[in-house]
């Protein structure tokens, strides 16, 4: 396991908190050597500059623009409009970020962003999107395995399932200040959901760190799965025995199960799910089993009534 | 608001009904305009689903408010526009049908089918349309005479059409429900309106303003 944390790189909450308000001071000129990770996480804002690498797991269908990734959401934290995340967005502060690590495992703590990410290279994925909507995308992620990150931690036995918590401020994000859903949004994934090599937290998309809109600093991109799986503005991981209730499915329990695999066959109590609109497109196309990658992951649910668990 | 004022001018009628006519086809104007400039999200076909299907469900409900409206005011316009505003109505809900069967089903009439038996928003919205139908066709002077007294029978229909048209919305939001609430709440006033305790008062307080 390389990628292990050690004591020492794990930053104690007092030391990044003073960091964060020396640089929010401006007095970031003090200590070069803790500035210079701030620097280039900071320039890292535009683009990357590290080796981005491309990855087997890559479609090589056609891209959907990045104007239409980047103003096409549902994001509800910044309003239910599809156009609001793009419009509010910019409320979200994303640096410094920090995510939370507790539960099951031997490493808990608050990780800064940049301590989360330093040991990771990146790889651009290239995956399908498909929302429970019935539209659908091709995105070019940026980001890397979840797994590699989660073996960091070292989850123990007891570690069934994996939750996580997106920001909750309704200061930054204004669409809070409703209670469309029970906020903060929750997802959540069985372990070997988790660890399975398709399943990445994106920090960026088309090259470029990720927007405030698509979920930034990181996010989780599960492409097996309906969109809305694939929470967004990650801030807290919890290691849990038992499975964790999404707030979809706190919302409406008949109508989104835990595991919301993309699948024709299933259809959501209220509209089919056997075609799809892809973004660009004029005529639907049929939704493929597990969103196109039956192969990769079907494995994971055999012996499943996947009617029953949709 | 131009009509009433109209109206108080005394403008004739004729152009006060170009001014509603004109009025009711600005929602169309602006989603046309919007689709040409490509100023449409990055689903335009879900847009004009979206925009002709809320202008159904707002010009039901204008067209609802124009019997309270004139008991209220004593003002005379507002029956003599009922009409072209129920129509306007069945103008948009055929613009969402046509979206639906064609954008959205691309005219596969098994899938459209199994929509209808199977999806309870489509069963709604489909029977809004099978029952808004007959009222369009029998708008005209001619079946009001014809019909006599069932003319006015039928065309309470669309009470419940408009209703139906409220859960038809509801049904297919997923979590944000504030608008579809507030249409109902909104057809559930005029409902009330129309409640013979209500209906007394109102034509008391029109009586007195048209003196």
């Amino acid at each position: 396991m390389p990628n292990r944390i050690l004591p020492s790189e794990i930053t104690p909450e007092s030391v990044y908190r003073e960091r964060r308000r020396l640089m929010q001071a401006g007095l970031a000129v003090f200590g070069a050597g803790l500035t210079g990770a701030w620097a280039r996480l900071a320039e890292a804002r535009v683009q990357f500059k590290g080796e981005i690498s491309e990855s087997r797991f890559s479609t090589d269908e056609e891209r959907t623009p990045f104007e239409d990734v980047t103003t096409y959401n549902n994001f509800y934290e910044f309003g239910t409009g599809k156009g609001d995340p793009a419009e509010n967005a910019h409320r979200l502060q994303t640096d410094p970020w920090s995510v939370t690590v507790e539960g099951e495992c031997a490493r808990p703590g608050t990780y800064a962003l940049e301590d989360i990410l330093k040991p990771h290279g990146l790889e651009e994925r290239i995956y399908r999107l498909r929302c429970v909507e019935g539209w659908s995308m091709i995105i070019p992620w940026v980001g890397f395995p979840l797994g590699d990150l989660i073996r960091r931690f070292e989850p123990t036995g007891s570690a069934k399932y994996v939750e996580f918590q997106t920001l909750y401020d309704p200061e930054q994000m204004p669409g809070q200040r409703r209670r469309i859903l029970d906020w903060p949004y929750v997802e959540g994934l069985r372990m070997d959901e988790a660890m399975h090599p398709l399943t990445i937290l994106a920090v960026g998309l088309y090259g470029k760190v990720m927007p405030n809109q698509n979920g930034a600093p990181i996010r989780l991109v599960v492409p097996w799965k309906y969109g809305f799986k694939s929470i967004k503005s990650i801030v807290r991981m919890r290691f849990v025995e038992q499975q964790p209730v999404s707030s979809w499915m706190r919302a409406a329990p008949d109508e989104y199960g835990f595991y919301s695999n993309v699948n024709p066959n299933v259809d959501h109590p209220r509209w089919s799910q056997a075609r799809e609109r892809r973004i660009g497109e004029f005529l639907k196309r049929p939704t493929l089993m597990f969103n196109g990658y039956e192969d990769e992951v079907a494995d994971l649910y055999r012996g499943m009534d996947l009617k029953k668990h949709f | 608001m131009t009509a009433a004022v109209g109206l108080r001018l005394d403008v004739p009628v004729a152009w006060q009904r170009a001014v509603v006519f004109m009025l009711c086809l600005l929602p169309l104007a602006w989603l046309v305009l919007r689709a040409l400039t490509g100023a449409l999200s990055a689903n335009p076909i879900d847009d004009i689903t979206d925009a002709t299907g809320t202008w159904t469900l707002r010009l039901l409900l204008i067209t609802l408010a124009m019997t309270p409206l004139r008991r209220l005011t004593g003002w005379k316009w507002p029956l003599r526009l009922r009409r072209m505003l129920g129509l306007f109505a069945f103008f948009y809900a055929s613009l969402h049908l046509m979206t639906y069967l064609w954008f959205d089903q691309f005219f596969l009439w098994p899938e459209i089918l199994a929509d209808i038996l199977e999806r309870p928003f489509i069963t709604l919205g489909m029977t809004a349309y099978a029952l808004l139908l007959p009222l369009a066709l029998t708008s005209n002077q001619a079946s009001q005479r014809r019909l006599r007294r069932n003319w006015k029978r039928l065309h309470r229909l669309v009470y419940p059409i408009a209703l139906l048209g409220v859960v038809h919305y509801y049904w297919l939001v997923k979590a944000d429900v504030r608008e579809p609430l507030l249409y109902g709440a909104l057809w559930l006033g005029l409902m009330t309106l129309r409640l013979p305790a209500s209906t007394n008062r109102m034509n008391r307080q029109g009586e007195n303003k048209s003196l």
